[in-house]
C-alpha cells in the first residue's frame, strides 16, 4: 500500500461512523488511498458502501469521523470541481439530448475536457443526438459515465457502475476506464463483483457490515483468507487424520483423490509429505476470491439477523 | 449561463407547456370575453378585467413550471447529481427563477394582443405598468412552485400544482366573478397574492398603481414562502 504522505494527501477517512436508526451501516471505517490509485470498495449488499460513497461526496454528513479529499472537505472538494461521480441513482433527463447533458455538466466545471471527446472515450457519440429518456440500459450508463468524467475531475467515485449492464457492456465500461486511469486519476468503486474488483483495481477494501474486514491487492486478499487448496491422491488414508494436520481447515475424500482446504497452504504441504511420504499427483491451487468474499464476510448473515431483531 | 439556456430548452421542448400558459388562457379569453366586449365588471370594461386575469391565470402556470421540473429531477435522482457538481444551489434556484420569468413574457404578450384585440386601449405606460405589477405579483407563486417542487412526489405533483393554481385563481377572482365584494370573506380574499394581481387591471386604469396593502400582501407572502423554500431544498436534498 502507498503511504499518503502530507505532501501528496489522497483521500483520507478517518474513524468514519454512520447510523441509520439502530442500524450501524458504516463503523469507524478508516481508510488512506494514495493520488492515482485504482480501488474497489468490495462488498455485499448493505455492507455499507453506499453509505461511504455518499460520505465521501459530502450527500451524507458522517455521525462521527471526517473525510479529506486532497485536503479539504467533501463540499470543497466538489465546489473545486475535484470530483467525479456515478450514483446509482440519477437517470438522465427528460427533453434533453445526450450531447446537450454532457454539455450542460461540463459547463458546470471550471476546466471540462472536449464534449466530443468524452463522447468518444465512453462510446457515447453514436446516440449523442438521442432523447436521454430513450436509451437502453446500457446507453444510460455511459451518459452517466460521460457526465461523471466530463469535468475532468482528480477523483472518480463510482457507486456499482456497472449495476444491471450485461457482461459486454461491463467490459466496454472497463476498457474506457482503463484510458481514464492511464491520465492519472484516482479512481474508487464500490462493487459486488468479484471479478471486477479482481480484474480492474489496484487495491481491494473489502466492507462487511460497516467495517473493512480486508485490504490490499486481490492476492493478497486472498492470501489473508487463505483460502488454497491441495488436491492430491493418497489411498486409504482416513480425512479425520488429514483435517487434524497443520493449515489444513478442512480434508474431503473423493475415491483415492483428497482434497484439503487450506488455511495455510505452505505448512499443509510440509506436513501432509512429512505424514504421509507416498502422497502422489500434488496440486496447489489459488482458492478463489469468491471462497476469500465467503469466509471474510461469513458473520454477516448473522450479524444482519441480529441487527433486524434489535431494529424491531 | 448554458444552465440557464438549457432551463429554457426544457421548457419550450414541453408541448403541454405551451398548451396551458398559451392556448387555455387564450380560448378562455376569447371564449367568455368576446360575448361581453362592452360590459362592465368590478368596475372596469370587461375585456380588460378578463384579459388581466387570464394573462395571470397563464402566468401563473409558467411560474410554477419549475417546480414541476424539480419534482421530475428529484424522481431521477438529478438533484443529488447537481449536488455533486460545483454548480452551486442558488446558481440553479436563480436560473430556474429567470427562465421561469421568461416565459411568463410570452402569455402576457399574447393576453395583451387578445385584450387589444377585443377594445382593450392602454397608453403605452400603463401597458409597462400592468406587466410590471403582474410580474412583481408573481413572485409568491414562483416560491410556491419551488416548494411544491421539493416536497410533493412526481405523481401527485400535476394535480398538486394545478389544484394551487385553481385555488387562487378562484379566490383572486381569475374567473370572472368575485366569491365576495364585502364581509369578513371579502377581508381574507384581499390576503390573497392572486386577488392583487387580478385587481392590477383595474388599479392600473385608475393610475393610481397597487395600493399600500397589496405590496404589503405580496411581500408577507414572499417573506414567509421564501424561508419554506429553502426548508423544504435542504429535506428534498439530504438524505438523514
Amino acid at each position: 500500500m502507498t503511504a499518503v504522505t502530507d505532501t501528496s494527501p489522497g483521500i483520507v477517512l478517518s474513524g468514519l461512523t454512520k447510523s441509520y436508526g439502530p442500524v450501524r451501516a458504516v463503523r469507524r471505517l478508516d481508510l488512506a488511498i494514495a493520488p492515482g490509485e485504482t480501488v474497489a470498495l468490495l462488498g455485499p449488499n448493505g455492507a455499507g458502501k453506499t453509505t461511504t460513497i455518499d460520505m465521501m461526496l459530502g450527500l451524507t454528513r458522517p455521525d462521527e469521523g471526517t473525510v479529506s479529499i486532497f485536503g479539504e472537505p467533501p463540499a470543497a472538494a466538489v465546489q473545486d470541481g475535484w470530483v467525479g461521480a456515478m450514483l446509482q441513482t440519477g437517470s438522465p433527463l427528460e427533453h434533453l439530448k445526450v450531447r446537450e447533458i454532457v454539455r450542460m455538466m461540463a459547463s458546470y466545471y471550471p476546466h471540462p475536457l472536449a464534449v466530443e471527446e468524452v463522447l468518444r472515450i465512453t462510446g457515447a457519440s453514436d446516440f449523442a443526438e438521442q432523447w436521454t429518456t430513450k436509451l437502453s440500459g446500457g446507453q444510460a450508463q455511459r451518459v452517466r459515465f460521460a457526465a461523471a468524467l466530463v469535468g475532468d475531475p482528480d477523483l472518480l467515485l463510482l457507486d456499482e457502475p456497472t449495476a444491471g449492464i450485461d457482461v459486454e457492456g461491463r467490459r466496454d465500461f472497463w476498457q474506457a476506464m482503463r484510458a481514464v486511469t492511464e491520465r492519472g486519476k484516482t479512481v474508487v468503486f464500490a462493487t459486488h463483483y468479484l471479478e471486477e474488483a479482481d480484474a480492474y483495481a489496484d487495491r481491494i477494501v473489502l466492507i462487511a457490515r460497516g467495517e473493512i474486514v480486508a485490504d490490499g491487492p486481490a492476492t493478497e486478499i486472498k492470501a489473508q483468507a487463505g483460502a488454497r487448496n491441495i488436491r492430491a491422491t493418497l489411498p486409504g488414508i482416513d480425512v479425520d487424520a488429514l483435517s487434524a494436520l497443520p493449515g489444513v481447515r478442512s480434508a474431503q475424500r473423493h475415491g483415492d483423490a483428497v482434497l484439503l482446504s487450506c488455511t495455510n497452504a505452505d505448512a499443509a504441504l510440509v506436513a501432509l509429505l512429512a505424514a504421509f511420504p507416498g502422497t502422489r499427483d500434488i496440486e496447489v491451487t489459488g482458492g478463489s476470491l469468491e471462497e476469500a468474499f465467503l469466509e471474510l464476510t461469513a458473520a454477516d448473515a448473522e450479524a444482519g439477523r441480529q441487527i433486524m431483531e434489535a431494529a424491531r | 449561463m448554458t444552465h440557464f439556456r438549457y432551463e429554457i430548452l426544457r421548457t419550450l421542448r414541453n408541448r403541454v407547456f405551451y398548451a396551458i400558459t398559451l392556448a387555455l388562457p387564450l380560448v378562455l379569453y376569447y371564449s367568455v370575453a368576446s360575448g361581453q366586449r362592452h360590459g362592465t365588471f368590478d368596475g372596469i370594461a370587461f375585456p380588460l378585467y378578463f384579459m388581466t386575469a387570464m394573462a395571470v391565470y397563464g402566468a401563473m402556470y409558467a411560474v410554477v413550471a419549475p417546480g414541476a421540473r424539480i419534482a421530475r429531477d428529484r424522481s431521477r435522482g438529478w438533484i443529488r447529481q447537481l449536488r455533486i457538481t460545483p454548480l452551486r444551489a442558488r446558481t440553479d434556484f436563480a436560473a430556474k427563477v429567470a427562465a421561469g420569468y421568461l416565459l411568463v413574457l410570452p402569455t402576457l404578450a399574447l393576453l395583451f394582443l387578445a385584450g387589444a384585440s377585443l377594445g382593450v386601449r392602454l397608453s403605452a405606460a400603463h401597458w409597462l405598468e400592468l406587466a410590471g405589477l403582474l410580474l412583481v405579483g408573481l413572485v409568491p407563486f414562483v416560491v410556491m412552485g419551488f416548494i411544491l417542487g421539493y416536497l410533493v412526489p412526481v405523481d401527485a405533483l400535476a394535480a398538486g400544482l394545478g389544484g394551487v393554481v385553481v385555488l387562487f385563481a378562484l379566490f383572486g377572482g381569475v374567473f370572472g366573478f368575485q366569491l365576495a365584494t364585502s364581509g369578513p370573506l371579502f377581508d381574507v380574499l384581499k390576503c390573497l397574492p392572486s386577488y392583487w394581481l387580478v385587481q392590477a387591471g383595474k388599479t392600473t386604469l385608475g393610475g393610481g398603481g397597487w395600493p399600500a396593502q397589496a405590496w404589503i400582501v405580496m411581500a408577507v407572502w414572499t417573506a414567509v414562502l421564501i424561508p419554506a423554500a429553502a426548508l423544504a431544498y435542504r429535506r428534498a436534498t439530504s438524505r438523514v
